[in-house]
């Protein structure tokens, strides 16, 4: 440990690092739980069809099911990339 | 009427069976009459645990199969009168364990006037851990301050949630319960390993009890004695507050913060 070490910027600890990590993945996960089973699957297939036309990220396409009213919404969400490449 | 509590976690490691002896055995010291079943067939290690592993002659198996009464199969602890083991069985098969098999073992716990049926759950999300989950009443997830085994343990609340005889009938939610293991309060003041409120918060759950991480659970393992039975152990000393309030008395967490250093330590290490 140098005398000057204290001048270093602190890198953040460990701890927080994973409490931050786990609050989002199980946000995430909570918010799949009960969802049906094909909503991965639908996804996957989804990009495929995109993929056809526009090169887009596996991270663009959202699959949300959620409830409104008395009825069930699906929603899908993509984000194209700034040039559609093809 | 008995009350079905289930040890589970889903991550493996984390401490489910030392959990489930140390609250079977801190139950039975408290004067209920007690029964801790081992789900885990194929892997059978509780009875080790109780050191009671050389009087397994019949288990959970051998009962469901209907190859032995359930009293013929009940190990009597050597230590306490009112507690008794229910060994899991060594078979390979793993649809050996039943819906209707365990409900028939259960029901017949609950008709020999046993008052908590503590059930020690397999690792995993498989059937030995859905079966174990499945009649209970209550839940402890055990729980170490650690990123795979908090995001298991989400899981399995959602399961406890979802996938319990409570949840399907809509009669009421099973209770459930933190118990956090392997705490070192040093190393969460240096910012090392989450704290209880950071496994709190992410899992929206107040803990049970907080047992620290202690040299004392692996030598009570190795001698076949619930670390709970070693008074002077912190670990043992956490386990009987955790039970205390498993059966509502309010008691004071202990052992969660670091000790202090002396000028002596600090001078010579230590």
């Amino acid at each position: 440990m140098g005398i000057f070490d204290f001048l270093k910027p602190r890198a953040p600890n460990s701890a927080s690092l994973a409490k931050e990590r786990l609050r989002i993945i199980v946000a995430q996960e909570r918010a799949q739980r009960g969802a049906p089973d094909y909503l991965p699957t639908l996804r996957r297939e989804l990009l495929e069809v995109l993929r056809k036309y526009v090169n887009v990220d596996p991270e663009a396409i959202q699959v949300k099911l959620s409830q409104e009213g008395g009825h069930e919404l699906l929603e899908l969400s993509v984000a194209l990339p700034d040039k559609p490449g093809r | 009427m008995a009350e079905i509590i289930v040890v589970t976690s889903g991550k493996g490691g984390v401490g489910k069976t030392t959990t489930s002896a140390s609250v079977a055995v801190g139950l039975a010291r408290r004067g209920k009459r007690v029964v801790v079943i081992d789900f885990d067939v194929g892997l059978r290690n509780l009875d080790l645990i109780m050191g009671c592993e050389r009087r397994v002659v019949y288990d959970f198996v051998n009962v469901i199969q209907g190859e032995c009464t359930l009293k013929q199969a009940l190990i009597k602890d050597k230590r306490l009168d009112n507690l008794f083991v229910l060994a899991a069985s060594q078979t390979r098969d793993k649809d050996a364990l039943t819906k209707e098999g365990v409900e028939g073992v259960l029901n017949g716990l609950k008709e020999m006037d046993f008052e908590y049926i503590v059930c020690d759950s397999p690792a995993g999300i498989e059937k030995g851990a859905f079966l174990a989950m499945y009649f209970a009443d209550r839940a402890v997830v055990v729980v170490n301050p650690e990123v795979s085994s908090v995001r298991d343990s989400d899981r399995i609340l959602g399961l406890l949630a979802s996938k319990t005889r409570h949840a399907e009938t809509g009669e009421r939610a099973v209770a459930q319960h933190l118990l956090l293991t392997r705490y070192n309060p040093e190393r969460v003041q240096r910012g090392d390993m989450m704290s209880i409120a950071d496994v709190q918060e992410i899992l929206g759950l107040d803990v049970l009890g907080v047992v620290p991480e202690s040299d004392t659970v692996l030598a009570g393992s190795n001698a076949g004695t619930p670390v709970i039975l070693d008074a002077a152990s912190h670990a043992g000393q956490a386990y009987d507050d955790a039970v205390a309030r498993l059966l509502g008395e309010t008691v004071p967490m202990r052992f969660t913060d670091a000790q202090k250093k002396g000028f002596l330590t600090r001078l010579f290490g230590g």
